[in-house]
């Protein structure tokens, strides 16, 4: 029934918003530390699926231990990354330094391509049970996984900036980078850090997606999806990243429903996110929870 | 005293007239005529291949220098030129399909392009830079949902064909002749760029990119020109995306995707952001890489690399990463692009044997 169906997508709506917020978490960790917009975000989705199945697929390791190695690779893949090509652009214009994001964008996915090919990879199954009944509703067990696993990285930033030594470190350096030098913090270090982080944590995200929807150069859409929610949380809030990812996520599928139910017109599923950030833009550009810049002269 | 045939290094220049020529010297005009005339004879010798290649510099050079007013002369970024190149393709294929003759719809294709970059270069008037940039990538996404959806308009998933290219009832759509309507298209549309830098609007483009807050402040309207900005580079786009659609005879959404946008800014920034000869360049650059790296595919097939890699099939990826690597490496070691290189080498000799 109809209702039925709406719940139902509103349920997938939450679950895949939840991932959303990650992806867009570690999206704004990035811009706030190191003040670079990363077009590249999808592409760590991408590599740490990738990596994590072949881990899996071609050295029989277990799940647990080939995920774990991944996520680390990607830690240092991050770091790397920014090592060496960010890290020269310090100071550059914003549009160099977006446009090298872009071409590590396009220079990772056409790789994926060529090593792995352009059709989706079943994750070897991991679960026994493939589908779990939630109130009624039918929801898959990576899905389940996903949200659990969403809900504690988020739990685990809030206590990492909190708390943490590094955490505190970062959030200083965004604040200030002169200010954080001053006080002995190695800005270099938290870019780095930084990136190695954002990258692990989109890993995570990516061996879920993958895990449902096995893995393919579809992964690397993560990282578009991901600026409608950021504008709509606000570019340098993690807790607004979390809202808008939700909220895109929701706005998705709602749309979906309206779409099959009402309208017929084919793929608004797809694009009404997009719509939304053009009027986001125009009424609010600083989103929800961002904050305004405020020009002086 | 305007126009020497030589130029002393360093800025020399004593006057605003002298500033603003369109040529720095008469020998760069007489290069660039000769350049002119040169291309004129090619037709008469080249190969079929090398002419595509020369027309297809064309089309998307133009496009290219719509990018580089944007992005290189006012200072905002457009991840979306692809599909304003290909909504001129569309204009203009539906329009000649109206009965339009094809060279004013063209030109009107550009027109229509025009009003839709304007519209969607609305948010430039309140946002920038980053901001602006992800509008834009909203934009490439909805135009191509759009693409697909107005069947009336583009043909939807078929795509929609394009009428050969007839003046006065001659054909000219063969590579050959075609070349000549490309080249006229070019010559006009730089020139009209060059133009645009000398003019007050110009100026005012550039003081936005470089200070926009003193721009305000000496009275520059800056939405006025952020949007005028959107507005000129779409013009540009549309005019190329038309001379593409009524060269291939056929115009399809399929290729207009966000990987083709990155192309384009690849193309302003391997030549060098704010150089109008650049843009050239740049394209120049990114329509050879392609044939470069099947040239050398070609060249290893067969040897132990080529086994490993499996070069042949995998020469569209590589062709990818290619560009997305030029647009790194290039960004690192060279930010000013191949316009500056140009033009170090041409102080070298000028400077030889004293390079200091």
């Amino acid at each position: 029934m109809e209702t039925q169906l709406l719940f139902q997508l509103i349920l997938n709506g939450l679950i895949v918003g939840t991932l959303y917020g990650v992806v867009g978490m570690c999206f704004v960790l990035i811009y706030k530390a190191s003040q670079v917009v990363n077009f590249a975000q999808g592409e760590f989705l991408l590599i740490g699926a990738w990596t994590c199945w072949w881990l899996l697929t071609a050295w029989n390791i277990p799940f647990f231990w080939g995920f774990l190695i991944a996520v680390a690779f990607m830690m240092v893949f991050g770091m790397a990354v920014q090592l060496v090509v960010l890290r020269p652009l310090i100071g550059e214009p914003i549009i160099s330094v977006i446009m090298v994001t872009i071409g590590l964008s396009i220079f990772f996915q056409a790789l994926m391509k060529w090593m792995f090919g352009t059709f989706a990879q079943p994750f070897p199954p991991i679960f026994t049970v493939d589908k779990v009944n939630v109130l009624g509703l039918q929801v898959q067990t990576a899905y389940l996984l996903s949200t659990g696993v969403s809900v504690a990285i988020m739990a685990g930033f809030a206590w990492f900036f909190k708390y943490s030594r590094m955490g505190l470190a970062m959030r200083a350096t965004a604040f200030s980078q002169q200010v954080a030098q001053s006080l002995g913090i190695s800005v270099r270090q938290v870019f780095a850090l930084s990136w190695g982080i954002s990258a692990a944590v989109s890993a995570v995200a990516g061996v879920v997606v993958g895990m449902v929807n096995g893995v393919s150069s579809a992964l690397s859409y993560f990282g578009i999806k991901v600026f409608p929610a950021v504008i709509l949380g606000g570019l340098d809030s993690i807790f607004g990243a979390v809202v808008g990812g939700l909220i895109v996520g929701l706005l998705e599928n709602l749309g979906q429903f309206v779409d099959s139910q009402y309208l017929k017109w084919g793929n608004l599923y797809e694009i009404i996110p997009f719509y939304a950030l053009i009027i986001i833009l125009m009424i609010k550009p600083y989103g929800l929870f961002g904050t305004r810049d405020i020009e002086r002269v | 005293m305007a126009i020497d045939t030589m130029r002393a290094c360093g800025d020399y220049r004593t006057s605003y007239a002298a500033d603003q020529t369109i040529f720095a010297t008469r020998l760069t005009m007489l290069f660039c005529v000769a350049a002119v005339i040169l291309l004129c004879v090619l037709p008469l010798f080249a190969s079929r291949y090398t002419l595509s290649l020369f027309i297809q510099m064309g089309y998307l050079g133009i496009a290219a220098l719509g990018l580089n007013i944007l992005v290189g002369f006012s200072g905002q970024i457009s991840i979306g030129h692809a599909v304003f190149f290909g909504f001129g393709g569309f204009a203009s294929a539906y329009l000649a399909n109206q009965g339009v003759p094809v060279p004013l719809a063209i030109v009107l294709a550009g027109v229509w392009t025009t009003v839709v970059g304007l519209i969607f270069g609305l948010p430039a008037a309140r946002v920038k830079g980053l901001y602006l940039a992800i509008a834009t990538l909203a934009a490439q996404f909805i135009l191509q949902d759009f693409f697909v959806r107005a069947e009336w308009f583009t043909g939807g998933t078929h795509g929609a064909m394009a009428p050969p290219f007839t003046l006065f009832g001659y054909d000219l759509s063969s590579d050959q002749y075609y070349f000549y309507v490309v080249l006229f298209f070019v010559v006009v549309t730089y020139l009209g760029a060059t133009n645009l830098m000398r003019s007050r609007d110009g100026r005012a483009l550039i003081a936005v990119r470089d200070h926009y807050l003193s721009a305000e402040m000496m009275g520059v309207n800056l939405a006025k020109y952020r949007t005028m900005a959107f507005g000129i580079s779409s013009f540009y786009a549309g005019i190329g995306g038309a001379l593409y659609a009524h060269y291939v005879g056929f115009m399809s959404v399929e290729g207009l995707d966000i990987l083709f946008s990155i192309q384009f800014l690849g193309m302003i920034i391997i030549g060098g952001l704010g150089s109008i000869m650049g843009s050239l360049m740049g394209t120049v650059f990114m329509v050879l890489l392609p044939e470069a790296t099947g040239w050398l595919a070609g060249a290893l097939s067969g040897s132990a690399l080529d086994q490993a890699l499996h070069l042949k099939d995998g020469i569209t990826y590589l062709r990818e990463m290619l560009i997305g690597l030029a647009i790194i490496l290039f960004l690192i070691f060279e930010p000013d692009g191949l316009a500056h290189r140009w033009k170090q080498i041409k102080a070298y000799w000028k400077l030889y044997p004293f390079s200091y």
